[in-house]
């Protein structure tokens, strides 16, 4: 375990000294949250909350699409990362310490949404909800993480920056989270319950709102999360395979 | 007699097309320091990597401390230089070292371990500022960490100057343990091994003392003009182009006198030592 410890604190530090990649993490939420959500909700506290709700799933899954995603395939082109299985250390402190690295940075992303949403916006939410919340996101964040990890040791590092990329807008605006539940356009309403974003998104609102969450969305959810899970489970297998067998 | 250290068993090991190993045995016994000899693509580094358990083998076995190297209990026992050195540019030079030290129950102490390798003013500079031989060295002082009883150096000192080269040679002869390591330099195998075995195609050419070996591969190439030549004593090999006869042998004095005393025909004279490359491809073509 305290391998694992050292494994994330040293993760963490490497990430950290790039100042701007964090501040990059940061900003693009917080920076959405400001210029659309906050001028647009006025005093409605209902539309407040879903539209921060909806941010915090924004920060999370671009997050982990892209810490995971391109993080994994920059190591894995580093001699660094062969080196470090020459240690007395299976391959799993790197690897859990590395989710752990993640889930650090993942807070980072959507704390800015949090307390611009409770400052500067009618958004409010009680303990309970806020407890919800936590749950919704964690479940959220799965599938998005296991996406990041197929991507990272799936493809080279241009190619996970690339793929990264186009997939996050596509998955952001097409799962509604730049609306309010069931105010996007038509052919959004349409394909967003197909897309995991969207039942990250009805689980969150679900959470915080007084809303029962679309059960396709919930389901595709599901069913994301083990395609995404098999999909990464290959991508790091083949990996190993490739470098280390 | 006691359990090597390291060993490879009849291992082959194949990448795609390409037989890096051939059926290669090879023990590292206890206290000893064996230099790999060989040329690019000899099987040197493979092989390296199979020891360490980062590849495994198409066909034999690999064993470290009588066990399976993907063992981490048998890697508390080895420190490892890879041959490219990658080392978290973001990073200070003491985090790396304590990073790589929170790995083994009773590691070295940083300061004493970066005095020992000469870099003990750039603890606290990021490892993306320093010089590929400040980096080197770095990469080389990580390897005994953890007061490993082997350490596997894969080239150790490649892309040094003269003097850093020396200091790095120097803390690896302070070392008490055993080693392994790689290079395509004699000179390198002359200053830190006792034991020398050569590569080639992934065989073992040639396995003896320092000694042993570098009559094998010093060799010189005795160069002339002339079409055809009497039979001497002391050719390892013989090649034509030109119109000139190239011979290689270990002694040219005495294979030039004999070259007089026969009365053969011959001009232009050449003697050249043979570089490592061409040594090797006398070993490799005459077995």
């Amino acid at each position: 375990m305290s391998l694992v410890m050292t494994h994330a604190r040293y993760q963490f530090l490497e990430t950290i000294r790039i100042p701007v990649a964090v501040i990059g993490t940061m900003f693009f939420p917080a920076a959405s949250m400001a210029f659309f959500v906050v001028p647009s909700t006025g005093d409605n506290p209902v539309a407040a909350t879903y539209a921060t709700a909806s941010m915090v799933v924004f920060a999370t899954s671009t997050t982990c699409l892209f810490q995971y995603g391109i993080g994994v395939s920059e190591d894995r082109a580093q001699p660094w990362d062969p080196y470090v299985r020459t240690l007395p250390a299976g391959a799993f402190p790197r690897f859990a310490g590395r989710i752990l690295n993640g889930l650090v940075f993942l807070v980072l992303s959507f704390a800015p949404v949090l307390v611009i949403g409770a400052v500067a916006t009618e958004a409010t939410a009680s303990p309970v909800e806020l407890a919800l919340g936590l749950g919704a996101l964690v479940a959220g964040a799965v599938p998005f993480t296991l996406l990041g990890l197929t991507i990272g040791y799936a493809l080279p590092s241009k190619a996970a920056l690339a793929v990264a990329q186009l997939l996050f807008f596509p998955l952001a605006f097409g799962g509604g989270l730049m609306s309010a539940p069931g105010q996007a356009p038509g052919w959004v309403e349409v394909i967003s319950p197909y897309l995991p974003t969207r039942g990250a998104a009805e689980l969150m609102w679900a959470a915080v709102g007084d809303r029962t969450p679309d059960r396709t969305a919930v389901l595709m959810l599901a069913i994301w999360t083990v395609v995404l899970a098999a999909g990464a489970t290959w991508a790091y297998r083949r990996d190993e395979g490739r470098r280390f067998s | 007699m006691p359990e090597p250290l390291a060993r490879a068993i009849e291992v082959s090991r194949r990448y795609g097309d390409v037989l890096a190993l051939d059926r290669l045995s090879l023990d590292v016994g206890d206290g000893e320091i064996v230099g790999l000899l060989g040329p690019n693509g000899a099987g040197k580094s493979t092989l390296l990597n199979l020891l360490v358990g980062l590849r495994r083998p198409t066909a034999g076995r690999v064993e470290l401390f009588g066990g399976h190297p993907r063992d981490p209990v048998r890697r508390k026992q080895i420190g490892v230089t890879p041959q490219e050195t990658g080392l978290p540019p973001t990073l200070r030079v003491g985090e790396v070292v304590d990073f790589v030290a929170a790995h083994y129950p009773d590691p070295v102490d940083r300061d004493e371990l970066l005095t020992r390798f000469g870099i003990e003013d750039l603890r606290r500079r990021q490892t993306g500022g320093l010089s590929g031989g400040q980096k080197r060295r770095l990469a080389v002082a990580l390897a005994f960490v953890g007061r490993p009883r082997l350490v596997l150096l894969d080239e150790p000192t490649t892309g040094l100057d003269v003097s850093a080269r020396r200091a790095l040679w120097e803390a690896i002869r302070a070392f008490e343990g055993s080693v392994l390591l790689t290079s395509h330099y004699l000179e390198e195998i002359e200053e830190l091994a006792d034991r020398v075995v050569v590569i080639g195609q992934g065989r073992v050419l040639a396995d003896g003392t320092v000694a042993a070996v570098r009559g094998l591969v010093a060799l010189r190439r005795v160069s002339v003009q002339a079409t055809t030549l009497p039979p001497l004593a002391g050719v390892v090999s013989m090649t034509h182009d030109n119109g000139r006869t190239h011979l290689m042998t270990a002694d040219s004095d005495q294979l030039v006198r004999e070259l007089v005393g026969t009365g053969a025909p011959f001009s232009d004279l050449e003697i050249h030592a043979a570089s490592l490359e061409e040594a090797f491809l006398t070993l490799t073509t005459e077995t």
